[in-house]
């Protein structure tokens, strides 16, 4: 775990931004993560601009292409030009990556605080539920409750509701709990104010740092569940491109194409260097403070 | 912060109490209860009926009642959980399997092996790599090689399993054939010889985590007062990174697999589905194509059981090895 952040909670508001930007522009990581993620992003955004190719029109014609300058990264066993779906599973892949983080991490974080500052049976009713959840390996529990569920973007996102939210519910709980003992936050207790002003005016914010750089961490777990169940043929269902799908379509080509299941791969892992690098880069600039 | 004062292991000395291990084994106790619950509840979290899921959209009537009663959908949502744990306690099984006939339990026990030996081996893996590399990158603390495997997670982090294991394939299978594609060769040996590249791909997963918390460890027992005293005393750095600093790891390495033996599980049985490997992977996702609900929720429970008993088993040869982490319980 990393050294706890602590922000001074009265903090002016005026003159942050500039500083911020100072920072960045100070963390070589976080601008490289940045720029990363954004190149990924925007070529995801432009690809129906970019690219004469739809992600999935066929032409049998010219499947298994090796890369040339008609097809970038060549083609797949139908034909269809990977660039471009790749790109396009780009889309589908980080749209549920990043939707499917929200619900977890507000619940996270909220159970994190709630069990952290009020310990006793409150705490141990939520760890219990954690402890109970955590016995269950993580893919075993995904690749039930995807199944259960449905298969498709319903069933990911119905997933990471039940199980996403634990990381953060430990992580906050354990932040929580240490500051729970600090002047500050006996002295808002002293005044009178309720428990769950207390929680979110003056714990949430110095709780908040450390759960967006696990933030960052766990979206690269995500992704690669997302990409796991669509390998397995439990994620996003065929039509819709996504880089688990593509990867399995791929295999069978292993000996012949190698890089129809390499590339999508590929995009995976810069996808994780980039949050890696970002979430690195934001625990420096937090640390400093 | 686990532990911000490390010294000599065991120097605390006999702690006579032992209220830490009582609470220690009813907490795994009540997570078994809990565990046991969430399993009831699994099949019941399916929209639908299960039993039309199993006969498809166009059943007949009669058909669905008779699921019903296989399933025990029939009785009262109280009755089923007490005939769910009472099949538990009495026969440690989940029912039978629907497609097969033939109980769960023994279903998942003749696929254990081979799962239980590919997750054996990949842990040695995964522990002896990362115990060099993670000495390697704390004696040399912000030199190139300390920089090079700082970087491995941040790579390797975002690794499908199932990919790093086509590529492993691709190279070691199909380009040097070294290993078979997949499946399990004959015999004790042939059989090794097939999980090698699988093992190999759990273990490389598991690496990058193990490196990157047990090179902080270390870190801290290397700047620690009593290495520092030592230091000044004239002994060897060798010496003292074998004897005391690397001792000094163990405890953590150990509690380290123990948190990660739940994705060491979960791994496996993606990873078996690569390679083609008939363990408790392929059974569960048989049973999920098959909608086999009873088998589904066997593998669920022995899973969660396998990781709550190794979590437990940890936490007390750690709280014997070392008193002190039991102020953390």
């Amino acid at each position: 775990m990393n050294t706890t952040t602590h922000l001074d909670p009265s903090l002016p508001e005026s003159g942050k931004t500039l500083s911020t930007l100072r920072q960045i522009g100070k963390t070589p990581s976080l601008l490289i993560g940045i720029i990363m993620f954004a190149i990924l992003i925007l070529l995801a955004l432009f690809i129906p601009y970019l690219s004469p190719y739809q992600p999935s029109e066929q032409n049998l014609s010219a499947f298994l292409q090796p890369p040339s300058s008609a097809h970038w990264l060549g083609t797949d066993q139908l034909g269809r030009d990977l660039f471009t779906r790749l790109l396009y599973a780009a889309r589908t892949d980080l749209t549920i990556m990043i939707l499917a983080e929200i619900i977890p991490f507000c619940t996270g974080v909220m159970l994190g605080m709630i069990s952290g500052y009020y310990g006793k049976w409150t705490d141990r009713i939520i760890s219990l539920i954690t402890d109970t959840f955590i016995a269950f390996p993580f893919y075993l529990i995904v690749i039930i409750v995807a199944f259960a569920s449905g298969a498709g973007e319903r069933g990911i996102y119905i997933t990471f509701i039940l199980v996403g939210w634990i990381v953060f519910a430990r992580v906050v709980r354990g932040l929580s709990a240490s500051f729970r003992k600090q002047e500050w936050i006996a002295s808002a207790q002293t005044l009178g104010l309720p428990g769950i002003r207390i929680i979110l005016r003056h714990l949430l914010p110095n709780v908040l740092p450390q759960a967006v750089v696990v933030l960052m961490t766990d979206m690269i777990g995500l992704l690669v569940a997302i990409v796991t169940l669509g390998y397995l043929g439990i994620g996003i269902a065929p039509p819709t491109p996504d880089w688990g799908t593509m990867i399995s379509d791929g295999q069978p080509f292993i000996t012949t194409a190698w890089w129809l299941s390499a590339v999508p791969g590929f995009a995976v892992v810069y996808t994780g260097i980039a949050l890696s690098l970002l979430g690195d880069g934001l625990a420096d600039i937090w640390r400093k403070k | 912060m686990m532990n911000s004062k490390r010294t000599l292991t065991g120097a605390a000395g006999h702690n006579g109490s032992y209220k830490w291990l009582i609470l220690a084994l009813v907490r795994a106790l009540i997570v078994i209860l809990c565990v046991m619950t969430a399993v009831f509840f699994l099949i019941r979290i399916v929209p639908g009926d299960p039993a039309k899921m199993i006969l498809g959209e166009y059943s007949t009537p009669e058909a669905l009642k008779n699921m019903h009663h296989t399933l025990g959908l029939d009785l009262s949502l109280w009755e089923q959980f007490i005939r769910f744990v009472k099949m538990l306690f009495t026969q440690g099984d989940t029912g039978n399997s629907i497609i097969v006939g033939t109980s769960s339990r023994e279903l998942i026990v003749e696929r254990a092996p081979v799962t239980l030996l590919l997750i054996g081996i990949a842990s040695i893996l995964a522990i002896v790599t990362a115990l060099l590399l993670a000495t390697v990158a704390a004696t040399h603390k912000d030199k190139l090689l300390d920089h090079l495997i700082r970087i491995i997670p941040a790579i390797t982090l975002g690794m499908p399993v199932f990919w790093v294991g086509i590529l492993f394939i691709l190279l070691f299978s199909v380009r040097l054939g070294w290993f078979p594609v997949g499946g399990i060769s004959e015999g004790g040996l042939g059989t090794l010889h097939s999980l090698v590249l699988p093992a190999v791909t759990i273990a490389f997963s598991q690496i990058p985590t193990l490196v990157r918390s047990l090179r902080a460890q270390m870190l801290e027992v290397l700047e620690s007062e009593f290495v520092v005293t030592l230091r000044a005393a004239g002994i060897p750095s060798r010496v003292i990174l074998f004897k005391h600093v690397l001792r000094n790891s163990a405890l953590p390495t150990l509690m380290l697999l123990g948190v990660n033996i739940s994705y060491l599980i979960g791994g496996t049985l993606v990873v078996e589905q690569v390679f083609g490997i008939k363990g408790i992977g392929s059974l569960l996702f048989t049973s999920i194509s098959n909608r086999d609900f009873p088998v589904i929720q066997g593998i669920a429970l022995y899973c969660a059981l396998a990781v709550v008993i190794i979590s437990l088993l940890i936490e007390i040869i750690s709280g014997w090895l070392d008193p002190r982490t039991k102020e953390n319980q």
